[in-house]
């Protein structure tokens, strides 16, 4: 037995006027505060008093966002007492404002309490809308949510099916203008939820489409949509494969790659989409290494042509591959996209020192041990592999083993 | 030699394939935390039937079938049928799985416990290494 979720979605040109005549009294909006120096938030807010909806705000979620910044926006949440909450930003903002939205209906709890265990009875007082302005995490499409506990210095990968969003408003002019490497920090993220969504172990009938097509559109648009952010045809393909992505991992599950990335980026502070994105060509060899991870299915989806640096979809008629032809493939496509959009390919790349690397190795494997993404993988590493696949990604030779 | 699942000879095949768990002793060793396993009524269950372990840090410090009450409170309660417990053991079902569709259900920090997945995946792993029969043989 297992579950698809969706939030009702809005998309495209001007989904942003759905807001204009949306029911209630009172809504909330949580972001951070660059969007809110940058006028989004009055974006937003002008829609909703349009509606006859009091408005209010807490624009203070910063990137990573710790479990003190969600108690007070919970705080400031339930003594304005709204009806809707409205996560708008990347996916700092959609994340925290799941988190708020709990402990708004439930006092009772902690936020490192929600779990697909606990029945929330979310709905009792508010809903929730999650408007990205990224087209990356996909948290607009999904019920997980991850937080920082600054005092252990780690992630905390948090949720429950519950605290899906009640509707998603993706308007890609929200993302218009985004400087570059921010839309190709977060487009790689979308290509690791689908890479990761379709060939994990929770895979399921009702996600695979949504990965496939997700990865399709990656190819084709994140380079578009770098070179030229202004570009409204690749903006609008982008975010509507960030919630595509989302919806297809967010009811599967990421994988290996996202454990990693999710290490390293609470240890060395990069951006989340650039880890994990770093890190899939790592973990796609490791997994083929012993033929577990549906290369093939991908690889032929995506029309990838045969061996190669610079590989490109669609350059080539359908192929068919084994598993170990299919991996290298696609990881010769998603390398290519990488340089392509000008993404490290290694830790080294991102200018992490290999002294400081190696210092931090045993604390990398504690994390991504510790991180409930490491058991989807199709194919898990024990200690002294993930250790192994840390260093590999340091510097980048092919995984071997 | 097989061992029927449930049973003290089970429980002690499983307490053994713990502590010579290279995998599990790595990914649990900041584990600290003790079970009970319950296998609710049904198929040929009659009464509840309870697994006590003691978890410590990689190992097993204690591990026995509950006669009646123990009298012990454990941190953790995970219950369900025997049929969920065969399909985990034979990994046809995965365990995070089965506690987020409430197939199995917990009792304690779930929170703890999803800060330990790989432990947990490892400790399956040990449970799936037993050589296991769940039927009792019938005589001809």
């Amino acid at each position: 037995m297992w579950f698809f979720k969706s939030p009702e979605i809005v998309f495209g040109e001007a989904a942003l006027d759905y807001l204009d005549e949306l029911p209630g009294r009172r809504a909330f909006i949580v972001t951070d505060p660059t969007l809110h120096a940058l006028g989004f938030t009055e974006r937003v807010a002008a829609r909703l008093r349009k509606a006859g909806l009091e408005t209010s705000c807490f624009a203070e979620v910063e990137p990573e966002p710790s479990l003190e910044t969600v108690y007070r926006g919970a705080a400031a949440i339930r003594e304005f007492a709204p009806d809707w909450i409205v996560g708008l930003g990347g996916g700092s903002a959609m994340d925290a404002a799941k988190a708020m939205w709990v402990l708004y209906e439930r006092p009772d709890l902690r936020a490192d309490e929600i779990s697909p265990l606990v029945t929330l009875g979310l709905g009792a007082k508010a809903r929730l809308i999650a408007i990205p302005t990224t087209s990356g995490t996909g948290s607009e499409a999904t019920w997980a949510f991850v937080l920082t506990d600054t005092a252990e210095g780690r992630k905390l990968g948090l949720g429950s099916r519950e605290t899906l969003p009640t509707l998603a408003i993706v308007d890609p002019a929200l993302t218009m203008g985004l400087p570059s490497v921010i839309t190709a920090d977060t487009g790689l993220d979308v290509l690791a939820h689908a890479v990761e969504g379709y060939s994990g172990l929770w895979r399921n009938d009702f996600s695979d489409g949504l990965c496939l097509k997700a990865m399709e559109m990656v190819f084709e648009y994140l380079p578009r949509a770098v070179a030229d952010g202004n570009d409204t045809e690749a903006r609008e393909k982008m975010a509507n494969a960030a919630a595509i992505a989302g919806l297809g991992f967010g009811n599967a599950m990421a994988a290996l790659a996202h454990a990693m990335g999710h290490a390293l980026g609470a240890v060395f502070h990069q951006p989340h989409g650039r880890c994990v994105g770093m890190y899939l060509p790592y973990t796609i060899e490791f997994v083929a290494r012993r033929g577990d991870g549906r290369y093939a299915d991908i690889a032929h989806a995506l029309h990838l042509p045969g061996q190669g640096e610079g590989a490109t979809p669609r350059t080539a008629a359908p192929c068919w591959m084994d598993e170990a032809e299919a991996a290298t493939a696609l990881v010769a496509a998603i390398r290519g996209l990488m340089r392509q959009i000008g993404a490290p390919v290694s830790a080294a790349g991102m200018g992490i020192s290999l002294a400081e690397h190696e210092a931090a190795l045993e604390r990398l494997c504690d994390l991504a041990e510790a991180d409930t993404q490491i058991v989807t993988s199709a194919r898990i590493p024990d200690r002294d592999e993930l250790a192994a696949l840390f260093r590999y990604a340091y510097d980048g030779p092919t995984v071997d083993f | 030699m097989a061992h029927l699942f449930p049973s003290a000879d089970w429980v002690a095949a499983l307490e053994t394939a713990i502590n010579h768990s290279p995998a599990y002793a790595s990914s649990a060793k900041t584990w600290e935390g003790d079970f009970h396993f319950v296998i609710e009524p049904g198929e040929r269950i009659v009464e509840p039937v309870k697994i006590y372990l003691d978890l410590w840090h990689g190992q097993c410090r204690g591990a026995h079938l509950v006669d009646g009450s123990d009298g012990a409170t454990p941190e953790f309660i995970i219950s369900g049928p025997l049929s969920v417990y065969r399909r985990i053991f034979e990994k046809k079902l995965d365990p995070i799985q089965a506690l987020m569709s409430r197939k199995l259900k917990l009792q304690g920090n779930m929170g703890k416990v999803m800060r330990a997945v790989k432990a947990t995946l490892d400790l399956v792993n040990c449970a799936a290494s037993v050589e296991t029969v769940y039927e009792v043989e019938r005589e001809a």
